[in-house]
């Protein structure tokens, strides 16, 4: 009989289901894992030193590219720690588009997470029906940045620009005919609330359709059911947030708890899982993304009946607009100071954090008085749940460590930075 | 808010006692400031005491206030700043620790009290060149096998000091002084007080 060997394996940096730039060393006994050694920083480029030589407002679009799967929810931290410092008000109306925009990522994120898991672990149908309902989020990010990814368009002291009246439109081409055109163009005749209304009218039955693909599939089961048991005392030790706690059983939501922008307006339930096993935090993020549709149909209510700025009027933050810096000295003076010298924020520290689709997303900005930050610290969610990796794996075989890294929604842009 | 605030800076005050050096109240969160030799001591406090309860570190993060409003510093250089949460008071909490020697700063580790600050402190130590005594795997964890330097201080130049290439000649990569100039487009300023109304 052959002795059982031990082996250290690399795995990744280019494995398809090491979601990135993971590259794990992974110590084996057989085929079970006895310690799982990640290393990470192989798409490390320095944003928080970049971030000191350049003003407040060019850093943001580099929060973009942190978690580049949740785009806006990174603005948003970054933005509240700004407004935070500075003491700035933000008009009612851009808090909803906010807490809207901040609901549409977080589906896009779970959509991306549900697919990427399970093709990951077999089950390769999800990612299509997972990027058919995102192609129509992405669409709204385009319609309201004019980028679909790196949207740059939570900015301090409100969003960008206004809800546009209408939404782009599909062409007829070679591959689709008049009639499919005017199939696909039949939602996106009214302003973009009404695509977003017609589109969290007909969501709840997509993720009803998930769910019979995956809640009760048993090789699903098999494969997440009691697979990275993490406990609530361990997961509060490890720095667990988000889904991974409440996973766990602990009901912590900061959209809750801490509540910024008009989340305390809002309705919706905090879903927690009971065993802390994959399996459950499967379910938690299914049922997110119903109550992120709850959320968001909440705000576009209100918007079609609110009207309004959607930028504060503090000009020492916030450009002016373009009719009134042609006919306003002064104006013409703010404009100019905002866009050589950029913003002075106050001197002072901050720490504001977010609920991310991930877990909790913090930018601690401590300022001197300049226009460029002294320090700025992201709290990544990724990066804490990464270093449990090797707690929630050992004793696992090796096809888990795999389930695992899926449950962990990890994404390099942010864990790297 | 604040009152609640008020609360917590007195509970702290008074279950730590002497072991914090300053406690302040800003933007609605407070800061407290404590010694690096009492660093675990206080902690292991501040996580078990009930009043307290701070059961997550959220985030654990080097600071380097060499060039701190542009002026020469007369304190500490190197601190640490831990964010503490409890999550059964609904508290958040700063913590800074200043590390005492600026040429080898060494500050406690919290890896036994909060298992999370394993991979921070790695950080930390990687990007700002702190120590801290007693962690069990302190090796950089985000710049390249064989990073020379703490890139993450305030003396480490932002195009660093070595750039990659390949060698057609040599037929393999190598590592060379950087070629490209620094530039600054937007020039940091610090404005007097009230400036422009």
């Amino acid at each position: 009989m052959a002795d059982i060997r031990n082996y250290t394996l690399n795995f990744g940096p280019q494995h398809p289901a090491a979601h990135g730039v993971l590259r794990l060393v992974l110590e084996l006994d057989g085929e079970v894992v006895q310690r799982a050694d990640p290393h990470i920083g192989l798409l490390h480029r320095g944003t928080e030193k970049l971030a000191e030589s350049k003003t407040f407002i060019q850093s943001l679009p580099y929060m973009d590219r942190l978690d580049y799967v949740s785009m806006m929810c990174n603005e948003h931290a970054y933005c509240l720690a700004i407004e935070k410092l500075a003491g700035i008000e933000v008009p009612e109306r851009a808090q909803y588009i906010r807490v809207m925009f901040a609901e549409i990522t977080r589906i896009l994120n779970h959509l991306l997470w549900i697919g990427a898991h399970s093709i990951d672990i077999g089950a390769m149908t999800m990612f299509l029906y997972a990027f058919r309902e995102r192609e129509d989020l992405m669409d709204c990010y385009e319609a309201v940045s004019g980028a679909r990814l790196h949207a740059a368009y939570f900015r301090p002291g409100g969003v960008y620009r206004d809800l546009p009246d209408s939404m782009p439109q599909y062409k007829a081409s070679k591959i689709r005919n008049a009639k499919e055109i005017a199939r696909l163009n039949e939602t996106r005749k009214g302003s973009m609330l009404d695509f977003i209304e017609d589109f969290t009218n007909r969501f709840p039955a997509c993720v009803d359709d998930y769910e019979t693909l995956l809640t009760d599939n048993r090789i699903w089961k098999q494969r997440t059911v009691g697979i990275g048991v993490v406990t609530p005392e361990r997961a509060k030790n490890l720095g667990m947030t988000g889904p991974m706690l409440r996973g766990s059983g602990i009901a912590w939501d900061l959209r809750k708890m801490q509540p910024y922008d008009v989340y305390d307006r809002m309705e919706f339930d905090i879903p927690v899982g009971v065993t802390g096993d994959c399996y459950d935090r499967y379910l938690v993020r299914v049922e997110e993304m119903r109550q992120s549709n709850r959320i968001i149909q909440q705000c576009v209510k209100w918007l079609k009946a609110n009207p309004g700025p959607v930028i504060t009027d503090n000009h020492k933050f916030a450009p002016p607009s373009r009719e009134d810096m042609k006919s306003n000295m002064e104006e013409l003076i703010h404009h100019f100071k905002l866009f050589t010298e950029g913003m002075h924020v106050p001197e002072g520290e901050a720490y504001a954090a977010v609920e991310h689709p991930k877990g909790e997303f913090g930018i601690y900005l401590v300022s001197d008085g300049a226009n460029k930050p002294y320090r700025l610290k992201i709290r990544a969610p990724g990066y804490a749940h990464l270093a449990s990796l090797d707690e929630m794996s050992r004793g696992h075989m090796i096809a888990d460590v795999v389930a695992i890294i899926g449950t962990q929604d990890v994404v390099f842009g942010e864990i790297d930075r | 808010m604040a009152s609640r605030m008020e609360v917590l800076k007195s509970a702290v005050e008074r279950v730590l006692g002497d072991k914090v050096v300053s406690a302040k109240i800003a933007l609605g969160e407070l800061t407290i400031v404590c010694k690096s030799v009492n660093v675990t001591e206080a902690m292991t406090t501040l996580r078990d005491h009930p009043e307290l309860a701070f059961e997550q570190c959220i985030d654990v993060c080097g600071m380097d206030y060499s060039t701190y409003q542009d002026q020469p510093q007369d304190g500490l250089r190197f601190a640490v700043v831990y964010h503490l949460l409890s999550l059964t008071h609904n508290t958040r909490l700063r913590v800074r620790v200043f590390a005492e020697d600026d040429d080898f700063p060494v500050v406690p580790s919290v890896v036994e009290i909060w298992n999370t600050a394993n991979w921070f402190e790695r950080e930390a130590f990687d990007l700002f060149g702190i120590i801290f005594e007693g962690h069990p795997d302190l090796r950089r964890i985000l710049t390249d096998y064989g990073f020379v330097g703490h890139p993450f201080r305030k003396d480490f130049p932002l195009s660093g000091h070595v750039e990659m290439r390949y060698d057609a000649a040599q037929q393999r990569v190598i590592y060379q002084p950087v070629t490209i100039e620094p530039r600054e487009i937007t020039p940091r300023i610090i404005r007097e007080e009230n400036y422009g109304g």
